[in-house]
């Protein structure tokens, strides 16, 4: 009979990623409501510190799958060690962060299964016994209740955030069961890692950003934003839409894939607010969304909000600063 | 080279949402369309690669007739041929499902190349092309921003997090799934509206088995996320009087000039 919650431990160069304490947090949150151990998997072939450092919290066990074809991560291989770690433990619940990583080999080793993974998952309440995992869809303009049919094992990824690190609970020292994991043939090969050179801009350190999305409509209308952040003496920069369609350079844009930015103000012309953009500027002392849909999810996360036409609020946004700054 | 093209219709990014009475998905009645942006992407991104190599670029849509469009403008834009996997719930299937529905149309085309966007902006399940990958038995990667498909082996670009990358090479046939901005978009024009109508869209229907025995997920309540911030909305739906409260708070309240 399957049972216990397993946690799936994600790293790199040797260190543990800051999402695998989220998963932790959220596995034993659901272990403590359903009343079922949690264990972890960490995948490699060096695993030794790092299995020892995610002893230290409150588990039953820290499974340390080696192998040396797991050495450098690829789909082939991660799939194949995890499906052998989870047909082995036979868990009632596989939990992993909604990373990168995840997204490439998560759902390849719940078909092994037979399954999907309840994928990218805000929350989850619990109540007699079930679990209803919430999930944003529609790009963050909705959620959704999900359940499960409850044949084990069930899969769910957990968004960043959705969790704090910090919940994650310490113990007094859990055993670590190091194995040999078999692992198939590779047929992918990865190269090192690499960042693209120094970006030009650096907006980490910019105490005013004005950023537009998709509801600047056009290049031309750029320089409507320019003039804002020019009267405020800041920034501009974008979503990814913007950057995609080269109406900005790539260093200009804010989200998961961009710059992550913490200015004391932050505008967000025209932008939705997904979360892969909100993870790059939530941390803004003052956010401010003009915006003419009134639920749009960057309502959720502004201190003030404008429900209108950007291209009726900006340029009497932009004069009233002039004026207040004696500029005009 | 034989590509074959995943491509999803899904509601308009500036459609207003409604949900429908009885809270389990959005009102589709009225509502505009669009195909899903990244597979707009993972379309240019075959038909570039037909153009270096030679070829065939082949678009599966699922969904109802209205799937169509997509199609039709996935064909004016240059696709060869499609295959539309007809049914009025196919939208709605977990990943999974709809995963070995699409299998089952793309199997017999034996392509070397698939390629899908990354992730849909309705669903977001982000796992289509990956399960696609695992019931054909080929190799993927995911968030691929860079294809270079001449030599032997197939080098592609993923994206990490933060502004790190990371080049693979695989055998094909393969899968990757493609993620927006990987190159400029280019438009139908009307010749290739024209000739679009001449071009072959096959029909199948899945399997009855593959459509009912994988409901292991289930859409239980659609609502809107509450919020948890108290913002301060400003002009009361009159956008220039927001904007010159605006500065006033700016100024006054939060200090920043
Ligand atoms: C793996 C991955 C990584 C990603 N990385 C990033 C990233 O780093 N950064 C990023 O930004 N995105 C990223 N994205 C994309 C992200 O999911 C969204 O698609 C994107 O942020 C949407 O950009 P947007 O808000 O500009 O566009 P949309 O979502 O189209 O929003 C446009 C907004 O403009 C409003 N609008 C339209 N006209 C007007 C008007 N006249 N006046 C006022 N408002 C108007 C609309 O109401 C709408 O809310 C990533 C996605 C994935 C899957
Ligand atoms: N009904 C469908 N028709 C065609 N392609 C689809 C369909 N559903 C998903 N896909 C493809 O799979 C990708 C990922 O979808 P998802 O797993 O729902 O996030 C999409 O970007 C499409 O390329």
């Amino acid at each position: 009979m399957s049972s216990g919650i397993l946690v799936f431990i994600e790293h790199r160069d040797g260190v543990v990623s800051k999402t695998s304490w989220e998963a932790i947090a959220a596995a034993q949150s659901l272990g403590s409501q359903l009343q079922q151990q949690v264990s972890a998997v960490i995948l490699g072939s060096d695993l030794d510190a790092m299995a020892q450092q995610i002893a230290a919290y409150e588990l039953v066990k820290v499974i340390s799958a080696n192998n040396s074809k797991l050495a450098s991560y690829t789909p082939d291989g991660y799939t194949d060690a995890l499906e052998k770690v989870v047909r082995q433990l036979d868990p009632q619940l596989v939990i992993m962060s909604h990373t990168y990583l995840v997204r490439d080999f998560g759902p390849k080793v719940a078909a092994r299964f037979g399954k999907s993974l309840i994928s990218d998952c805000i929350r989850a309440q619990v109540a007699d016994g079930s679990i209803t995992f919430t999930r944003r869809i529609f790009l963050g303009k909705l959620d959704a209740d999900v359940v499960s049919d409850g044949a084990a094992p069930v899969f769910a990824t957990f968004q960043s955030g959705a969790y704090r690190p910090d919940q994650a609970a310490k113990g007094s020292g859990s055993p670590v069961e190091k194995q040999e994991v078999e692992v198939g043939e590779i047929r992918m090969t990865p190269e090192a890692p690499f960042q693209e050179v120094k970006q030009a801009v650096d907006l980490s350190k910019a105490e005013i950003i004005v950023a537009i999305g998709r509801g600047i409509k056009s290049k031309e209308n750029i320089a409507l934003a320019e003039k804002l952040a020019e009267a405020l003496g800041g920034d501009i920069a974008a979503s990814r839409p913007i950057c995609d369609a080269e109406w900005l350079p790539i260093d200009r844009q804010i989200g998961s894939s961009g710059q992550t930015v913490a200015p004391k103000l932050y505008i967000a012309l025209g932008i939705s607010g997904a979360i892969q953009h909100l993870v790059g500027m939530k941390n803004a002392g003052t956010i401010v969304a003009i915006n003419k849909d009134p639920e749009a999810p960057i309502f959720d996360i502004a201190d003030y909000g404008i429900v209108g036409d950007l291209f009726e609020a900006v340029p009497v946004l932009t004069e009233e600063i002039k004026k207040i700054k004696g500029l005009s | 080279m034989k590509i074959i093209v995943l491509m999803k219709q899904v509601a308009s990014k500036d459609a207003i949402l409604r949900i429908n009475k009885e809270g389990t998905w959005i009102e589709e009645g009225d509502l505009s369309f669009e195909v899903n942006e990244s597979d707009g992407y993972a379309l240019e991104e075959a038909l570039r690669v037909r153009e270096k190599l030679s070829g065939e670029v082949i678009v599966v849509s699922m969904g109802p007739q209205r799937a169509k469009s997509v199609i039709k403008d996935a064909l004016a834009r240059g696709a060869d041929r499609a295959i539309h996997v007809v049914g009025d719930n196919l939208a709605h299937l977990t990943p999974y499902a709809a995963a070995s529905a699409l299998a089952e149309a793309i199997r017999a085309e034996q392509p070397d190349l698939i390629m899908t966007g990354l992730q849909s902006d309705d669903y977001g399940y982000a796992q289509t092309g990956v399960i696609i990958a695992e019931l054909l038995g080929m190799p993927h990667a995911t968030i691929v921003i860079e294809v270079d498909a001449s030599g032997d082996k197939l080098r592609v670009k993923r994206e990490l997090e933060s502004g790190w990358y990371q080049w693979y090479s695989m055998p094909t046939p393969a899968l990757l799934t493609i993620q927006s901005g990987i190159s400029q978009i280019r438009y139908a024009t009307l010749k290739g509206i024209m000739a679009a109508k001449k071009k072959e869209i096959k029909e199948v229907t899945p399997s009855a088995e593959i459509v009912s025995r994988l409901s292991h997920q289930q859409l239980r309540r659609v609502y809107l996320p509450q919020k948890t911030k108290q913002t301060q909305f400003l002009g009361n739906g009159d956008a220039k009087a927001g904007a010159v409260a605006l500065a006033e708070k700016l100024h006054v309240e939060a200090r920043i000039f």
